[in-house]
């Protein structure tokens, strides 16, 4: 019997020949990412001993730069930790800083076949580059900076074979709300992306994806690799490693194909990700006071893109804040040489630093009682963003940037054109 | 065997209402203030050492943020849930908070019953119907792992780590 990709790297990792739906495996760990929510007292712990300080990243993202006293406290905690024992891979306030997930992918510590183990429940975010990676919890990211394994149970597989391609303006995300609307909850199942179309979505692309598996409580979420994750890797490492893809007669639990072309923007109405998806028409009669665009999942350079495309030349509608936030000071450094920073200023968006921001309610854009907001970011659970009797509709980066621009639930095909040019 | 008044919750109980975002870096003590504040407010002061949480299915999906242990500072005996969101599960163990799936579970309690749990069992019973259901049973290391406390106990007593250094929330 074959095996799924997530299958075959966890037997690698646990020194078997295979796993099986069932097994509880104990694996070595690969990389270990700390953020700044780790140094927090409710979970921090004096460390003794780190298994292997080269294999750990620290990355300050959720409450950066320090929004108060008691966040820079923990940060000042981060620092002392990553001095004890010599961490060289450290994404403090500055040049390299960014949200952790995507600064994982910019400086390819993951690697396909490795397992990363990071407390942040959006770590699957790493299994667009073939990397077996999930959300833990504070303690085992503890554990596994202390002893350098950690433990997995194998879980049955969901397989999406992509077809087709997306029209221009419709986005991983609006695939996402397809999939969270149609099929739900993915709970004890890992999902499995692959299929012809795999070819026509980056690497940025795929990471929305892998994100969001967080979101259809899915265990691992992992894609196929192929010659465009080898292109990525290259330019950003030298460091070897081996590839896994599933095996031609690898079971499933259940194996759904995705036609790309088919997909339309969709919204996440508020407080549930799951079975909540509508088209954007639906709800166009909703009025929004926020607008924002970010995160783990929506802060990338091509997010940025097609926002600055939405807007080029228009104005943000009168009372809505247009919030955008880079998912990393790469990117922003990127956006800003391409030209998007410049449109999105002109329009009248606040570009903010990299950190996680509104998206957590955390800081940069916390939103009020009874407040609308539209966001491409992860999550539109109640009181996430803000105030608990706010509304949060979820949507694409397109859909946000055109809310912005009318103050209401917008389709970005009011602004943009939807054929895809050539 | 755990003996405690049942609390009903529903589906889909995520971990922002669990432990909402301003309060959960704070110390424990002061998260478990805040419990279900925003869909349930007060609740916290109605809520007995010992008490048992009711969850539908999916108790728990969200983020990895640390409300298995508001929960324990808040005392609670045991969660039993029609299901539980695997990562949520994973964090009961990692914190050591008593937790069981048991399919049917919310159909079988009113709130104020009293349940009687036996985690290595994986048994579920209502005293005040005498019904009986059998969860999901929990492996072995898992359950050590659970009832010893979870991770830091453990990491503890291998001199891995020290006790909590709780400048931050002075
Ligand atoms: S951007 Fe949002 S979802 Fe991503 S890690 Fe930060 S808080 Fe979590």
């Amino acid at each position: 019997m074959g095996m799924t990709i997530m299958e075959k790297i966890l037997a690698r990792a646990s020194g078997r020949s295979r796993t099986s739906p069932g097994d509880m495996v104990v694996v070595d760990v690969d990389t270990v990412v700390l953020y700044d929510g780790n140094f927090f007292p409710a979970y921090w712990r004096d460390i003794k001993s780190v298994a292997k300080p080269d294999n750990v990243v620290v990355v300050y993202d959720h409450r950066a730069p320090a929004p108060d006293q008691y966040c820079a406290r923990a940060h000042s905690v981060g620092r002392a930790f990553v001095e004890k024992f010599g961490i060289k891979r450290f994404h403090d306030i500055g040049y390299d800083q960014g949200i952790a997930h995507v600064i994982v992918a910019e400086r390819a510590y993951a690697l396909p076949g490795t397992v990363l183990v990071c407390s942040d429940s959006h770590a699957g975010s790493a299994g667009a580059l073939n990397c077996a990676a999930r959300g833990t919890g504070g303690p085992d990211v503890i554990y596994a900076l202390t002893k350098g394994s950690t433990w997995y149970r194998v879980c049955e597989t969901i397989r999406y074979d992509l077809v087709g391609r997306l029209r221009h303006g419709v986005t991983p995300k609006d695939l996402f709300l397809h999939i969270a609307g149609i099929y739900g909850n993915h709970s004890n199942y890992n999902v499995e992306f692959g299929g012809p179309a795999l070819a026509s979505l980056s690497i940025d692309e795929r990471r929305t994806l892998a994100t969001m598996g967080t979101e259809l409580n899915a265990e691992f979420t992992i894609f196929e690799a192929d010659g465009i994750l080898d292109t990525y890797l290259r330019a950003r490492t030298d460091r070897p490693y081996q590839t896994y893809n599933p095996d031609p007669n690898a079971v499933y639990a259940d194996r759904r194909q995705l036609d790309l072309g088919a997909i339309e923007p969709l919204v996440a109405l508020p407080d549930r990700v799951i079975d909540n998806s509508v088209k954007v028409g639906d709800v166009a009669d909703v009025f929004i006071q926020q607008a924002f665009i970010g995160s783990c999942a929506n802060g990338n350079l091509y997010d940025l893109q097609i926002a600055a495309e939405v807007v080029a030349g228009r104005r943000v509608a009168a009372g809505v804040r247009f919030l955008v936030t880079p998912g990393s000071q790469e990117v922003y450094r990127q956006a800003l040489k391409a030209g998007y920073i410049e449109t999105l200023m002109a329009a009248g968006a606040v570009v903010t630093n990299a950190t996680c921001g509104a998206c957590q309610g955390g800081h940069m854009g916390v939103i009020g009682p009874n407040e609308v907001c539209i966001t491409a970011s992860t999550r539109n659970f109640k009181g996430r963003m803000g105030d608990p009797s706010a509304s949060v509709y979820m949507a694409s980066p397109a859909t946000v940037a055109a809310s912005a621009l009318t103050g209401r639930v917008t389709h970005p095909g009011e602004f943009i054109s939807m054929e895809r040019a050539g | 065997m755990i003996t405690g008044k049942a609390w009903q919750f529903g589906d889909d109980i995520n971990t922002d209402l669990i432990l909402p975002a301003p309060f959960m870096y704070l110390p424990k003590e002061q998260q478990a203030k805040h419990v279900f504040e925003a869909n349930r407010p007060g609740w916290v002061d109605l809520v007995k050492s010992g008490d048992v949480i009711v969850g539908g299915r999916n108790f728990g999906t969200g983020s990895s943020r640390p409300a298995p242990l508001a929960l324990n500072a808040l005392g609670i005996g045991c969660l039993i849930a029609d299901s539980i969101n695997p990562l949520f599960f994973r964090n009961c163990v990692s914190f050591g908070l008593a937790a069981l799936e048991c399919p049917g579970v919310s159909a079988a309690f009113d709130e104020g019953d009293v349940a009687e749990i036996t985690l290595s069992a994986a048994s579920v019973r209502n005293l005040r119907t005498g019904q009986t259901l059998t969860g999901v049973p929990i492996p072995e290391a898992l359950l050590k792992l659970m009832q010893g406390g979870g991770i830091f106990p453990l990491l503890e007593s291998e001199g891995l780590i020290g006790p909590g250094i709780d400048s931050a929330g002075a």
